[in-house]
């Protein structure tokens, strides 16, 4: 029976886990326990809906609605003294809920405290720009959509900007295969030579660890040496192992390639 | 626009008029200045940049994707290919956002070698930036002295770990080797020229007729727009903002030694120059006071955490236990706990982040680079406009990109 791999999450699994693993928990924290995250909370309380907020490693995380981002963020940078937006990007929560999570990860210099902000947002659904209040948001945001498919509102480029233009797919999404999927292994090939060509090249090799055992064109085997490119899918002759120094290989004084044997069975 | 066809293929380097005479003309990717592989689309009047958009992508590895499909120690590695001037710096971001993570104290001897490590790489990042940046502009001489320091600190580094580019030198946990025998040795007949060197250069440099030409006034950052980009690093402090995250937000043993962070309210491409170098005295000071801590340590060099840190080889040869953990820890790998976490450090670059969201799993369910450079490319595109081309090479310059790292 073939392995079962799941549609929706084609990343790596590991081998083994234990039947009766209970993964621990980083703790998180009471809000109430650190004063300035206290009170920045309860100013953004005034204003929006909270659906969650907790401290984890030493950072605030707020949970909102993402109708409500735009506005959360001006009010972080423009009243509560959160002068950077050092970081945002999106998680893929496809498999498990249908959502993508969106956060941004939040500096503020005089404070010296950092919080990030959280919000889900269906497949389909779109988020606001943040651009107008943090122009780095621009290449996140593009990153962001780039990456994950995510599209954003009222942004001045949305263009890819990693991956080509022209590129199907969003790589970073759980169900993206690791090394590419059609489109990717045909894309160059395509690009330069045409799809005329695509019978003569063939697709590209996006497996890094692939190993073609007849490739004489780029590889000898040690003891097997042939002519370059000559096909030796049907077997290749043998080349007795000769050194050239006059007294033997240096450091190999004992080695007889007459007298040692070659192991053929490999199960033996 | 072209309109490419069989015949008439499509020109990445052409450059064409326009009707309203605006030129568009096409730097990079492969562009000796461009420090990499940055593309500039640059929208001429004249000689003057009207508009600028910069084009990344050319070194993308989709390191995020490599990373959930690896174990943590698996990716340690290929932190060392974003920046990858100052490998050790990545390797210590990744490495100290884990222990964060699981909840590790690392002995002390480990954080000894740590600032060490972190230090040097600050000492060749900022050298190699010297002189590139001089040679762009054209000072041979300076590339040349600079080149030669740097090049004892990486027989330095190779003399600890082996590799010269690549350190791979931070474990999770820990380090994985004592300093050498002669390190210390090395260490302090180095520090004891640079300020010597530090000197040759500005005295090379600082009153240069052409330096200051290319340098002075060229490529101004204000303050709001050093924070709305999300500068870091040189490029935020170039622009008058006191933040440097090894002193305001201390890790490792930033909290025990004394340096000063020095910051200029110029934004100019002169003043980001003088912060490096500013910056190399101040990592020499650091490694003096750092080079005295390490007698006091003991000889402890990784983490005891047997769930998550493979035991001491010793252990592992001679114990049947360390060695099953050993082998479980290595064929599945550790399981931190379930949440997320962002760690910020300052690289030489800026601030070099990790954001790391694991669900208990042996592999990260998201992990997040967050490289400096990426946003010091971005600002290009507001900053280049009112340049003229020859200030385009000077102020890619000062700002420091490396692609390995915008790319990722």
């Amino acid at each position: 029976m073939r392995a079962y791999t799941p549609k929706d999450n084609v990343q790596a699994k590991p081998y083994y886990t234990d039947r009766f693993w209970v993964a621990p928990q980083v703790a998180k924290h009471d809000v109430s326990s650190d004063a300035v995250f206290e009170s920045d909370l309860n100013a953004l309380k005034s204003k929006f809906e909270i659906l969650d907020a907790y401290i984890q490693v030493e950072q605030m995380v707020v949970v909102i609605n993402a109708a409500d981002n735009f506005a959360v963020l001006d009010m972080l940078k423009n009243s509560l003294q959160y002068n950077q937006l050092s970081e945002m990007s999106a998680i893929d929560w496809l498999a498990k809920e249908g959502k993508f999570e969106i956060f941004y990860q939040m500096l503020s210099m005089s404070k010296r405290k950092r919080l990030r902000i959280k919000c889900k947002i269906d497949e389909k659904e779109s988020i606001q720009s943040v651009e107008k209040l943090f122009r780095c948001a621009d290449w996140s945001e593009r990153e962001m959509y780039d990456m994950f498919g995510v599209v954003v509102n009222n942004h001045p480029f949305m263009k890819r900007i990693l991956m080509p233009d022209d590129w199907e797919g969003f790589p970073l999404r759980k169900t993206y295969p690791l090394q590419g999927d059609e489109f990717a292994a045909w894309y160059e090939v395509d690009k330069i030579f045409g799809k005329e060509a695509r019978e003569i090249i063939g697709p590209e090799n996006r497996d890094p660890a692939r190993i073609d055992r007849y490739d004489t064109e780029r590889f000898a085997r040690l003891g097997h040496e042939v002519p370059r490119g000559v096909d030796i899918t049907n077997g290749e002759p043998d080349t007795p192992l000769v050194y050239q120094e006059k007294n033997g290989a240096f450091l190999i004084t004992k080695f007889d390639p007459e007298t040692s044997v070659t192991i053929t069975d490999r199960n033996r | 626009m072209q309109q490419p066809n069989r015949l008439r293929p499509f020109f990445e380097n052409i450059t064409f008029d326009r009707e309203d005479n605006e030129l568009i003309l096409n730097f990079g990717p492969q562009h000796p200045s461009a420090h990499g592989q940055l593309r500039l689309m640059l929208h001429m009047q004249q000689e003057q940049i009207t508009k600028a958009h910069p084009d990344v992508g050319y070194l993308h590895r989709g390191m995020e994707k490599m990373a959930e499909n690896m174990i943590y120690n698996e990716f340690m590695p290929t932190t060392d290919r974003m920046d990858y001037i100052a490998s050790s710096s990545n390797n210590y971001g990744f490495a100290l956002a884990v222990e964060r993570l699981i909840g590790l104290e690392v002995p002390r001897r480990a954080k000894v070698i740590r600032m060490m490590l972190l230090e040097t790489n600050r000492l060749m990042s900022h050298l190699f930036w010297l002189a590139t940046t001089a040679l762009d502009i054209g000072a041979m001489t300076v590339f040349l002295y600079a080149f030669r320091e740097r090049e004892y600190l990486m027989d330095l580094i190779e003399d600890y770990c082996g590799a010269r580019l690549t350190h791979s030198a931070v474990r999770i946990g820990g380090v994985p080797l004592d300093l050498p025998d002669n390190f210390i040795g090395d260490l302090r007949t180095f520090l004891d020229k640079l300020p010597a060197n530090i000197k040759d250069y500005e005295d090379l440099l600082d009153q240069n007729r052409i330096w200051l030409m290319r340098m002075e006034n060229v490529g101004v950052i204000s303050k709001e727009m050093a924070l709305s980009w999300g500068c870091s690093g040189v490029m935020l402090r170039a622009s008058g903002i006191e933040w440097d995250i090894r002193k305001e937000e201390p890790y490792e043993l930033y909290d025990e030694v004394e340096f000063s962070v020095p910051v200029s309210d110029k934004g100019d491409n002169y003043a980001r120059y003088k912060l490096y170098m500013e910056e190399m005295r101040q990592s020499a000071k650091i490694l003096e006071q750092v080079i005295d801590m390490y007698a006091g340590t003991d000889g402890a060099l990784m983490a005891h955490a047997p769930q998550y840190i493979s035991a001491p080889k010793l252990d592992i040869m001679t114990q049947n236990y360390s060695l099953m953990q050993h082998f479980v820890l290595v064929t599945q790998g550790m399981r931190p706990p379930v949440g997320e976490v962002y760690i910020p450090t300052e690289s030489p670059k800026g601030e070099l982040g990790y954001y790391i969201n694991s669900q208990g799993d042996a592999y990260p369910y998201r992990l997040k680079l967050r490289a400096p450079s990426f946003w010091h490319t971005g600002i290009l595109t507001d900053l280049l406009p009112g340049h003229y081309i020859p200030d385009v090479v000077s102020i890619i310059g000062t700002t420091n990109i490396v692609f390995g790292e915008v790319d990722r």
